[in-house]
């Protein structure tokens, strides 16, 4: 009997009892469509995190702050700290040959009142100012579209230019003028503190891609014209996904400035003395690679452990807490999921047994037949099994095409969850559960089936 | 060997008339068959030293009351179940041995059988049913069309073929049935009281099919309780308590026996 007259045969029964078959799909349409859709969300959410992992510098990106407290044995050399140099920058430049783009980077943000963004009477709400060196933009993953970065002259020769974030573009010029066009404010004049300083460059406008999306939609429909797009209307609830969002906004709320125009023009606390001993709020840099994390760390210790005398007077910041979380949370998220799609498929499949076993008995004389015009044993099992996957697959594919409106269905009824991503794996995979759970679920009824004596069965009534 | 070709290879129409050939070799070849149940601590001997040989072309009927094992014999001959002892060689096959599976292959390819229910697949049409054995032997679909189709002209069922068995009359039913044991060019004709469920008119159609299947040449073996209905073989043999109590063979006796069978039980 060869397998396409079996799947025929299969399809038929399936349409000889329809309404009975469909009952016993239910269970694996639910399991499987829940399958695909718990993927989808989960892989929403991978995606949104991995995107602000990169976003913020990567695993290669490693960052080194003050650290006032030290440790135990050190507490009696509390005076001698002096926080991060530019010494250590030149230091870490020359010796730690496994980091690259060693940045310092001074910091400042408006909501500690020593910063004021104006412009024509508007300013800005939230304001992180960098002051830093031409490279940071490696480094933060930063990308100018339009205008440019300032340069390494202008740092030496301390020049008031600045980039900014599209956010701070938002706050002070609007987002479009009044024919609807993008504003690009580049050599219009913004004031620092009450100085001014010449836009030569905006970054790009940072967002998920599912943003982006959107963004791009709402203005084909030329909504949200005057407003601009609101990223803030955008809330997640959960907090790794918030964390990820703040990776964003802060980008986007940036202006960068050459590190000596900061110091030397903003910084009130700075007093006389060599600009080598202004401390920094951070300096940061990338590895070359991953792998050497560890060693690339302790080289990085080690030269700072010189410069500071042997004070550990720092920390080191790396993304890897971050990737680790992102790794647990999609973990968890995935677990509980395959748990609930699980559990459907199990039901689903004692269902198919429940109904191939009450099938068989309705037709043990059926099958007494075909085994006394020559079916083998084989013939039988495989008829049964080919049934019950039959059955569990033409599920499978109804679980399938129905997800894609499940997943419309649970994203529009709760729109402050990351956007779902439907994928192709999670499609096969959720196909061939449905084919695991077929066969596993008929093979009891195809044994039972094959091993029915042929002279019982056609005397059976 | 070119004598015992003949008469294998041409059983044609005077086959049974030909009685003084008796160093053919068997198509059916039984010696010594025993079969006993156990239930429930019973032992019952259903069949208790059954010999016997048929030969290509013969047409016999196996007569008996219910309970006499003729059941029995006929599942044994028939590849659906295997005695406890004795050896039985159907077409050169010893199959008191064989596996199921060529069981299996056996009851496809040599062995057609007609049964007293007819035993049609109710979901299946006339010519679907016609198809099912040669679905197991692995011909093509246009093969199988074709043959059922042929099988069904047999038995003047053609015009029927898209019929379900359930809006047929039991005489067309189970000249369906016919048609499918029929259809694989089977040795031997097994079929088991197949008049039992039909009214006397068309039990004697049916009798007629047969007899029309031997005379071209078929095997054909009937298996009733009613004499009657045995009298219209030439070859009779009555089964008592899993033994052969008696048998008229026109070739051993040279009489003609037709029709008088029920005055001599």
């Amino acid at each position: 009997m060869n397998l396409l007259t079996t799947i025929l045969s299969g399809f038929r029964e399936i349409r000889a009892h329809w309404f009975r078959s469909a009952l016993t799909m239910f269970g694996v349409i639910c399991g499987v469509a829940s399958l695909v859709t718990m993927a989808a969300f989960v892989k929403g959410k991978e995606n949104l995190l991995r995107e602000s992992l990169a976003q913020s510098g990567g695993l290669e990106r490693i960052t080194v702050e003050s650290e006032d407290d030290l440790p135990d044995y050190q507490k009696h050399l509390e005076d001698e700290i002096r926080g991060i140099t530019l010494k250590d920058v030149y230091a870490l430049r020359n010796n730690a040959p496994l980091v690259y783009n060693v940045t310092p980077i001074i910091e400042k943000r408006s909501f500690r009142s020593d910063l004021r963004v104006t412009r024509k009477g508007k300013s800005t709400r939230y304001t992180l100012l960098q002051g830093t060196w031409p490279e940071s933009l490696d480094i933060m993953e930063h990308e100018i579209e339009h205008g440019r970065m300032f340069s390494d002259i202008e740092d030496h020769l301390a020049k008031n230019v600045c980039v900014i974030g599209t956010e701070v573009r938002n706050s002070l010029f609007g987002e479009y003028d009044e024919y609807g066009e993008t504003i690009v404010p580049i050599d219009e004049t913004i004031f620092i503190n009450y100085k001014p300083f010449k836009i030569v460059g905006m970054l790009k406008e940072y967002m998920t891609e599912e943003d982006r999306k959107k963004k791009e939609e709402a203005k084909k429909n030329k909504e949200n014209k005057e407003r601009g797009f609101d990223w803030r209307s955008m809330r997640y609830k959960d907090s790794n996904s918030r964390r990820s969002m703040i990776v964003y906004s802060s980008k986007n709320s940036s202006i960068l400035i050459p590190l000596n125009t900061l110091v030397s023009k903003l910084d009130s606390s700075f007093e006389s003395g060599s600009k080598m001993d202004r401390s920094l709020s951070e300096l940061t840099m990338k590895i070359f690679d991953v792998s050497l994390l560890e060693k690339s760390l302790q080289q990085v210790r080690n030269v700072l452990l010189r410069t500071h005398n042997g004070l550990e007077d720092f920390e080191f910041e790396t993304q890897e807490s971050f990737a680790d979380d992102i790794t647990q949370a999609i973990y968890n998220e995935r677990t509980s999921g395959m748990f609930i799609a699980g559990i459907c498929l199990l039901v689903g499949g004692i269902g198919i047994i429940n109904i191939m076993l009450s099938s068989i008995s309705e037709r043990v004389r059926e099958i007494g037949i075909r085994k006394s015009i020559g079916a083998t044993n084989l013939d039988v099992f495989s008829q049964i099994l080919t049934e019950s996957v039959v059955l569990a697959v033409s599920g499978g594919i109804i679980g399938l095409i129905s997800s894609p409106f499940l997943i419309d269905a649970l994203a529009s009824y709760a729109p402050d969850t990351t956007p779902p991503i439907l994928t192709v794996e999670s499609m096969v995979i959720g196909f061939s559960f449905s084919a695991i759970t077929g066969s596993l679920a008929g093979l009891i009824p195809a044994i039972k089936a094959a091993k029915l004596d042929p002279i019982e069965a056609l005397r059976y009534d | 060997m070119g004598d015992l070709g003949e008469v294998v290879g041409a059983p044609a129409a005077e086959g049974h008339k030909d009685i003084f050939q008796q160093n053919k070799m068997p198509l059916l070849e039984l010696r010594d068959i025993h079969k006993t149940y156990h239930l429930g601590g019973e032992t019952i001997r259903a069949l208790d030293g059954v010999s016997l040989d048929i030969d290509s072309g013969e047409f016999i009927s196996i007569i008996g009351p219910s309970g006499s094992g003729k059941s029995t014999l006929m599942h044994i001959i028939g590849c659906l179940d295997s005695p406890t002892s004795g050896t039985i060689n159907l077409d050169g096959v010893m199959i008191h041995n064989a596996s199921a599976r060529q069981l299996a292959s056996i009851r496809n390819k040599k062995i057609g059988f007609v049964f007293q229910f007819f035993n049609l697949l109710p979901k299946l049409t006339v010519r679907q049913n016609v198809e099912l054995p040669m679905i197991y032997s692995g011909f093509s679909s246009k093969e199988r069309r074709e043959r059922a189709m042929n099988a069904l002209e047999s038995v003047d069922m053609e015009d029927r073929s898209k019929h379900r068995p359930s809006q047929l009359s039991g005489g067309q039913q189970q000249r369906t049935a016919i048609a499918r044991a029929l259809v694989n060019n089977p040795k031997i004709i097994f079929a088991d009281e197949p008049t039992g469920n039909l009214d006397s008119n068309t039990g004697e159609r049916i009798l007629q099919m047969f007899d029309k299947l031997h005379t071209e040449g078929k095997t054909v073996m009937l298996v009733t309780h009613d004499p009657d209905i045995a009298a219209v073989t030439p070859r009779r043999i009555e089964i008592r308590d899993g033994k052969i109590a008696n048998e008229i063979d026109p070739k051993l006796s040279g009489q003609t026996p037709r029709f008088n069978i029920g005055t001599n039980n």
